[in-house]
């Protein structure tokens, strides 16, 4: 299968198979203009298998998403048809406003203007806690 | 600005420096007795309580200072939807420290937040009930001279007891200890705290729903009551709310010096003829709680530079 390359855009490559979707959702790339191809169950020597992100646009993406959803991904940024940046992805210590408490004794369940914020308690575990309520991001 | 939210912002030798003064309070009341004169503490207890904010009018009143309350959020501007956030900022204005009481877990922190006063949580929902940790860490010290190698039995609701998971935290910095959960199956510790306080720090401890074969065993004994308000249905209350009750009798085979703490209010967890037995410490935990609100009144009060 191909996938025209891009002239200007980012590519989000090495990302696990099957998270390629919440990637597109949490970056919220349905949102935008441009074109956007999702590639699935890409043959990977290292990885077996993996998905691919592409955007064809040179827009910011949220690093702290990719870390949160797939640490393991890279981020190559594309300009003038040349590769200008190769980015891996660390986990973020924080995220704020990515994902929601969804514990309904939280107070970020009733107060309507307070950032949704987790912390990273357990790196190895990639275990996220609502800095609230200790939640766990699940 | 420094405020309590959770009993691990403080550090072991805050909590011994926390203690030092609460027993120096108790040797010395008369030398506290002025020392907040024209300081007002806030009171917004947006849960009912009884002990707790008596306990924090109490302290506040016998330093010499002053109290202004809420009690209810059907008597405040919460009623009319005024956020969290804004009434820190508004009650900041009025007051030199506030205590609040929120059902929503995480209120507290929103509140330290948004004031420019210290904050005292007073508890906010099931999560966090500092100032009840520092009551009963008061009373294991006077009871037991230690804060380690104790074995600690923490019998009732460990799902909901935000006592409960004060408590583990607190004492599981301390060296040697060991904790014995004993619940009913739907009740256990919640496995946040099995896992990132006890597992990862190593600390041995056993699940168990049999009070009395571990009773031998125990240096402490700290009982829960089944929350009404947290259990999700009526049903479950009603099954679950007469699990443990502690007898006479059941304490025949547990040590000598036991001390047996509860939070309270107790319902029937603890029969009233165990409040003569010596080992019974949960009323003595209540005047402790009131000289630990004092001493943690009198430091955030003079960290924020408000008393010398």
């Amino acid at each position: 299968m191909n996938i025209d390359s891009i002239n200007n855009g980012v590519v989000i490559d090495h990302i696990t198979a099957g998270n390629g979707m919440k990637l597109y959702d949490l970056l919220g790339l349905g949102e935008l203009d441009c074109s956007v191809a999702i590639i699935k169950n890409v043959v990977s020597r290292k990885m077996g298998k993996k998905d691919i992100i592409k955007i064809d646009a040179d827009i910011p993406v949220s690093f702290d998403v990719i870390g949160f959803v797939d640490p393991g991904a890279t981020v190559n940024i594309i300009r003038g048809g040349v590769l200008v940046e190769k980015r891996a992805i660390e986990m973020p210590d924080e995220l704020v406003n990515v994902i929601r408490c969804k514990n309904p004794r939280c107070i970020t369940s009733c107060e309507q203007e307070i950032d949704h914020i987790f912390r990273l308690t357990d790196r190895e575990h990639k275990v996220y806690r609502c800095i609230y309520c200790e939640t766990k991001a699940n | 600005m420094k405020s309590l939210i959770d009993i691990l912002d403080l550090t072991t030798g805050e909590l011994d420096e926390l203690i030092a003064c609460a027993e120096d309070i108790i040797a010395n009341p008369d030398k506290y007795a002025e020392i907040c004169r024209g300081k007002k503490l806030a009171t917004l207890f947006f849960e009912p309580s009884t002990r707790t904010r008596m306990s924090f009018e109490a302290a506040m009143y016998e330093l010499g200072g002053n109290v202004i309350s809420v009690t209810g959020a059907a008597s405040s501007s919460a009623a009319k939807g005024e956020s969290v956030a804004d009434t820190a900022k508004t009650v900041s204005c009025y007051t030199d420290i506030i205590a609040i009481r929120h059902p929503k877990e995480g209120a507290a922190y929103v509140t330290a937040k948004n004031a420019s006063v210290p904050v005292i949580n007073a508890g906010d929902g099931g999560h966090c009930h500092p100032t009840q940790t520092l009551a009963d860490l008061l009373t294991i010290w006077r009871e037991k001279g230690r804060f380690t190698n104790l074995t600690i039995g923490v019998c009732g609701d460990l799902k909901f007891g935000r006592t409960v998971h004060s408590l583990i935290n607190a004492m599981s910095r301390y060296e040697g200890n060991r904790f014995v959960l004993i619940s009913p199956e739907e009740l256990k510790v919640p496995s946040y705290v099995k896992k990132d306080v006890l597992q990862q720090k190593g600390i041995p401890y056993v699940q168990t729903t049999d009070l009395e074969s571990v009773m031998p065993e125990l240096d402490i004994l700290y009982m829960t009551r089944v929350q009404r308000e947290r259990v999700f249905n009526e049903e479950d209350y009603l099954r679950l709310k007469d699990s443990y009750i502690l007898t006479v009798d059941k304490l025949k085979d547990a040590k000598q010096d036991l001390a047996i703490l509860h939070p309270l209010p107790r319902v029937n967890e603890i029969s009233v003829a165990v409040d003569d037995d010596p080992r019974a410490c949960y009323f003595k935990q209540v005047l402790n709680g009131k000289y630990m609100r004092m001493a943690l009144i009198l430091k955030l009060l003079k960290e924020a530079g408000k008393i010398k």
